[in-house]
Parts: structure tokens; C-alpha cells; sequence
């Protein structure tokens, strides 16, 4: 009898090996693939693609930091996620040998993500991106025709919140991305852990909350496509990709980005194995992969995020080379600034006044 | 013999040591842990820090404050709303009943997310009550990501907890006591005063806590369909630990959220115990007559199946 068990519970544990299956488990960004690519991967290599999703970094940290997360790919930005991954140890180094497409990537670009990984052993730039406005302009017109459209004081500026308030204002749900863009509008030094300038920042922001309606983070890509945000403060991707399904839909709303002109936080988004990644063979050739300039380019086409990938150009849609949100030039890039991780008491003082703010207290 | 008696109790013992008390230890444990950078993204030890900020910052303290108050307006429009429901549904023709209590459950049939984001749709700037407020000439108003859509949310997913309850009680009900109330000249709303609610009462407390407590920890409803100065204290819980990955104050705000959760039924089932639908079970006729016979000749019925319908 106890045999019979034995048996039974070793077949069962013996199935998933017997199948042979291949599987790569993957956590990235909500709307930040091109589904086509992953068909392709699984078509070409075998590995079937576990694809999951996540739409503010805290979620992604809250998985890693919580040990065995089971995923082979994550897609964290490079300040302050990746390089808070990196000194928690839970992330591997990447054997470059095995990703011959490694040499695609940007050096220039890379090099500036050093400051977060020395020597870039633990990541390759999957997309970037810069943080700014989501703007409805029709309906900004209507409200606040003198408001100016080119910078921070559309949302910062009490006076312009104000008037925008009917047609709602939206906030993304992230202490870690809000917070350095305030302090480099006020001039300060993004990175700031001064209780001084937080406490600047606390008051800006306060200034404008009984204006704002939600806070969310992947909501404001459906509220401004569907027009029930006017100004949203969230990722360039996720406005350029709104305005698209704005303009698929045919409902008249048309939806703009505003790269501020005060200069914008860059972010990096990394292709990253976890250390105790289930897959690592998998991992890497999936970076491989990804790192294609057709690939690239393909994902690019669809997200609508640069990539840091120049042979990926040739296959980019023009519009999207031409349009200055996605592909900024030489001069706005000269503006953006990266900020870099704060101690752990700063941060805290930043979250605990994240949740004053949005509390409105 | 003695030995399968033991079995069929371990079965719940190790039930409930598994999944009751070991994740309370562990939640307690880690509330006493240090916050640190790794995995997981604490250091066990004795620290009273993360209690002393849960219990001395005011953030918590008002979101604890908040969510009570919330609980206890939504479980008052839950019960408002809810005993009408459950007396009719009591009332009713024998054949009818089983078909409306089923409507009153059916919601559970599908997802609880589906249900919720049913309601944005029908909330929002450009929705159905929106759309009909504005054809009466009212509105439209913004009523999505208001207190207002919160507790719209938060009674119409809770409903069901209080219905069943008290149709259980309302349904068990000897009718022949409210016959013998009106025979007596009582006017309709002096039997139900005086007979129905008393008798109802282990009904109305066991709604009432099954409303008030998960309301009071709801997160999913006020994150939905709430405003963001909403902060209740299961969004506080939630920004604690993924906002700011700091595990122990999250844990801390769980065991004071824990603590105050099992003072409060304590409290509601003390009254119960002193009120007047829990007394008649034991001493049937024998208190005061001079109650006017409200609870007092209590459950001749009871033990009998509801003999005057027939």
C-alpha cells in the first residue's frame, strides 16, 4: 500500500521532467512588449513564454524582495529598483559570452547607466523613457486657454491645477518616480535627502491635491485615451501609447506628451535575470533575442519607448523617429537628469510624505 | 476507538495552528524585525521602533479612525437596507422564498472584481447614472473616486453578509407570537418594535460583524472606486509594505489593526449576551411578565417547526 504511494506521488513528481517542456517566466511592464516578438522567441527556440505584468516598480520590488519569485526576466528601472536589486544581491550577473548581441547596444547609453551598475554586469537597457505630462490639449484649451503646455507648471502651478480640476487630474501611484522630477522643478538636486527640500516638495504638491483625482499608475494610459483624464503625470511610453488608442478609437479625443521643457527624469528599464532565476539558460537567450535589431525595432513600433539599440533605427517606423517624445533630441537630452538611490531613513521620510500627500493631510 | 477520535480532531488543531496562529507569530515576529536592503527585507530581532511608530504617528492613527468610521456607516446602510430585505424575503410565500433568497445571493455567482468594475463603468463621467442624472437635469456629477462610490461599493458587495444572517434568524420566527402581539392590540409597528426586532437580535449582531470587520481592513473597494484621500488603513497597510518595503511597520500596523479587530466583535457579542433576543432560550417563560411580553414567553415554537402557516 505505502508502495503504491510512493509510486504514485514519484510519477507525478516525475511528470513536468518527462515533458521536457521549456519555459521561460517572464515579469515586465504592463503594455511594454511587442506580443509578436515573444511568438517569435518560442517559435525559434522552443520556450514556451510565461508572460506577467506589473505597473509601478513597488510591485515588482515587493515580489523580488520576497525571495523565489520564480521569474527569469524582470524589467526593473535602472534607478532606484535595479540598483537597489543589485545591492539586495538579488539579481545575477549576466554572462556576456552567451549574448553575442550585447554589442548592439548603445555605448553612450549604457554608460550612463553605470552609475547604477558598474561595469553593466547585471542588466542591458531594454527601453527608456522620460517622465512627464499626458495632456487632452482641447480640453486644457477650454478650461486654462493661458496655461502654458511646454513644462511642470501645467500640474505644479496651483492656478493652472485649479482650473483643470473639472476635467481631471491624475498623479501616478509612485513616490519613487513623482518625487525627483518635483525636486529638480524647484531646483534641487533630484537625489535630495535634505528634510528642507522634501518639506519644499511636500508643500508644492500639497498646493495642487484637492485638485487631483486619482492616483494611478497603468489606469492613465485607458483615462486619457478615453478622455476622462486631461493632464496625467506619467511615463512618455504610456502617453504616446493612450494617444495611439485614442486615435484607434475615433472618439475625437486627441492626446499629446509634454517632455517639460525644465528637463525630465530619464529611466532605464533593464533586461535583468533574478539570482535565483529557475531558467537562466532561457534568460539569456531570451536577452539575446530581445537584443536583435529587428526585434528591437519591432518592439519599439509597437510600445512606442526608444530602445538602445542604434541598428534597430532602420526598421523603425519614420513617425516615430520624427516625433522628438519618443526619440528626443540632442538638446532635451541634455536636460534629463537620472536620480539616484537615497538611504533608507530619506526614503522613508519620502513615503511617509507620499502618504500625507495622498491622503490630503 | 480513541485513537480515530483523536485523528478526526487534529484534522481542525492542525488547521488551525498551520494557518491561524502560525501567520500571527509570524506577522508578530516580523513587526519586531529591523527593516534592512535583501531577502526577505527584514532582520528578526526585538525592536519596539516599528510598534512605537504605528502607535505614536498620527497617519495610522487617523487611518484606523477613518476605516472604524466607514465600517460603521457601511454596515448601518447594510443593515438599513438589509433587514427590509430579510423580513420580506421571511414574509413571503412559502414558494417564493427560496426563488428570492437566491436573487439575494446570486451576485456571488460571479467574480467580485467583475462586480466592482461593473460599478466604475456605472459611475463614471460618462456612465449609465450619470447619463440619467443628466437627462432629470441634475448632473452629471463626478461620483467615481468619491466616499460616495466607496460606500455604494462597499454595501453592495457586504449586502449578502447581512441578509443571510437575518433572514436565518427573521425565518426561525414564531408567528404565532406576533399574532398573539396583534390579538393583544399591539399597533404593527409596536409588534415589530417590541417582538420582531428584539427576537432578531443574534441576526442583526452576527450581520453586523460579518460586515463591520472585513469593511474595516477593505482595501480592493476604497483603491477601486474611492478617492485617494480615502487612506484607509488597509491602503496604509498595502503603501507600508510595497510602497515602501518596509515589512515590519506593515506588520506592525497588521497586529494593531488585529488587536483592534478582536476587541471590537468581543465587545459586540458581551452586548448580545446582555441583550434581550439571548436570554430566552434557557429560562422560557419564567422572567417578568412585566416586560409586556416581548422576549419573555419566548420559544414555545422553537423547538417545533412554525406550526400556524398551514
Amino acid at each position: 500500500m505505502r508502495r503504491l504511494f510512493l509510486l504514485a506521488v514519484l510519477a507525478v513528481l516525475a511528470l513536468p521532467a518527462g515533458a521536457q517542456e521549456r519555459v521561460l517566466n517572464v515579469f515586465n511592464w504592463t503594455d511594454y512588449t511587442d506580443p509578436a516578438a515573444l511568438e517569435a522567441f518560442t517559435a525559434e527556440t522552443g520556450i514556451k513564454v510565461r508572460y506577467d505584468v506589473y505597473d509601478s516598480l513597488e510591485t515588482l520590488e515587493a515580489r523580488m524582495l520576497t525571495g523565489r519569485s520564480g521569474y527569469d526576466i524582470i524589467v526593473p528601472t535602472s534607478e532606484p529598483t535595479f540598483s537597489r536589486l543589485i545591492r539586495a544581491k538579488a539579481l545575477q550577473e549576466i554572462d556576456r559570452a552567451r549574448v553575442p548581441n550585447w554589442k548592439n547596444l548603445d555605448p553612450a547609453m549604457m554608460r550612463q547607466v553605470e552609475s547604477s551598475d558598474p561595469g553593466n554586469r547585471f542588466g542591458a537597457i531594454y527601453l527608456w523613457g522620460t517622465v512627464g505630462l499626458g495632456i487632452l490639449p482641447a480640453k486644457i484649451k477650454a478650461l486654462a486657454p493661458d496655461a502654458p503646455t511646454d513644462g511642470w507648471e501645467l500640474l505644479l502651478k496651483p492656478e493652472n491645477a485649479r482650473r483643470l480640476k473639472p476635467c481631471g487630474i491624475t498623479i501616478m501611484d509612485s513616490a519613487i518616480d513623482v518625487i525627483p522630477s518635483v525636486l529638480h522643478y524647484l531646483g534641487k538636486r533630484p537625489d535630495s535627502t535634505e528634510a528642507a527640500d522634501l518639506a519644499a516638495v511636500e508643500k508644492t504638491l500639497m498646493a495642487i491635491r484637492p485638485y487631483i483625482r486619482t492616483f494611478a499608475s497603468s489606469g492613465a494610459v485607458e483615462a486619457l485615451a478615453a478622455g476622462t483624464t486631461c493632464l496625467a503625470m506619467t511615463y512618455s511610453g504610456d502617453v504616446i501609447q493612450a494617444s495611439a488608442r485614442a486615435a484607434e478609437a475615433k472618439r475625437g479625443v486627441v492626446v499629446r506628451y509634454i517632455t517639460p521643457k525644465q528637463g525630465a527624469q530619464v529611466a532605464f528599464d533593464m533586461l535583468a535575470i533574478p539570482a535565483d532565476a529557475p531558467n537562466k539558460d532561457a534568460a539569456l537567450a531570451f536577452i539575446d533575442f530581445m537584443l536583435r535589431p529587428a526585434v528591437m525595432a519591432g518592439i519599439t513600433n509597437v510600445t512606442r519607448y526608444p530602445n538602445a539599440v542604434p541598428a534597430s533605427r532602420a526598421t523603425i517606423r519614420p513617425e516615430l523617429l520624427a516625433d522628438t517624445n519618443v526619440f528626443p533630441t540632442e538638446a532635451q537630452m541634455a536636460g534629463f537628469f537620472t536620480p539616484s538611490a537615497v538611504p533608507q531613513a530619506a526614503e522613508r521620510a519620502r513615503t511617509r510624505m507620499w502618504a500625507r500627500f495622498k491622503a490630503g493631510r | 476507538m480513541r485513537f480515530g477520535r483523536t485523528l478526526v480532531l487534529a484534522v481542525p488543531w492542525v488547521w488551525l495552528v498551520l494557518f491561524v496562529m502560525a501567520p500571527i507569530v509570524i506577522v508578530g515576529a516580523i513587526a519586531l524585525a529591523r527593516p534592512t536592503e535583501g531577502i526577505p527585507p527584514y532582520l528578526l530581532g526585538f525592536s519596539p521602533d516599528n510598534l512605537t511608530l504605528v502607535l505614536t504617528d498620527p497617519l495610522y492613527r487617523d487611518a484606523l479612525l477613518l476605516s472604524l468610521w466607514v465600517a460603521g456607516i457601511s454596515t448601518t446602510a447594510c443593515l438599513l437596507i438589509g433587514y427590509p430585505m430579510a423580513l420580506a424575503i421571511a414574509r413571503s410565500p412559502e414558494t417564493w422564498r427560496d426563488t428570492l433568497l437566491l436573487a439575494a445571493m446570486l451576485p456571488f455567482w460571479t467574480g467580485f472584481l467583475m462586480r466592482i468594475n461593473a460599478w466604475i463603468g456605472l459611475l463614471a463621467d460618462d456612465g449609465w447614472i450619470n447619463a440619467a442624472l443628466t437627462w432629470i437635469g441634475v448632473g452629471p456629477l463626478t461620483l467615481l473616486y468619491s466616499n460616495t462610490a466607496m460606500y455604494v461599493g462597499i454595501t453592495y458587495t457586504y449586502l449578502p453578509f447581512m441578509v443571510l444572517p437575518l433572514y436565518a434568524q427573521l425565518s426561525r420566527l414564531d408567528p404565532t407570537l406576533l399574532e398573539a402581539a396583534s390579538d393583544l392590540g399591539a399597533l404593527p409597528w409596536r409588534v415589530f418594535l417590541r417582538v420582531t426586532l428584539p427576537l432578531s437580535m443574534p441576526g442583526i449582531a452576527a450581520g453586523c460583524a460579518l460586515v463591520f470587520i472585513p469593511t474595516v481592513g477593505e482595501y480592493i473597494i476604497p483603491e477601486l472606486l474611492g478617492g485617494p484621500g480615502a487612506a484607509l488603513i488597509g491602503r496604509v497597510l498595502w503603501g507600508e509594505f510595497f510602497s515602501n518595503r518596509d515589512w515590519p511597520t506593515a506588520a506592525a500596523v497588521a497586529v494593531c489593526l488585529l488587536v483592534v479587530l478582536l476587541v471590537v466583535p468581543a465587545a459586540i457579542s458581551w452586548l448580545v449576551a446582555r441583550g434581550p433576543g439571548a436570554r430566552a432560550p434557557d429560562t422560557g417563560g419564567a422572567r417578568a411578565p412585566d416586560t409586556d411580553g416581548a422576549g419573555a414567553p419566548a420559544n414555545p415554537g422553537r423547538a417545533s417547526p412554525a406550526p400556524g402557516r398551514e
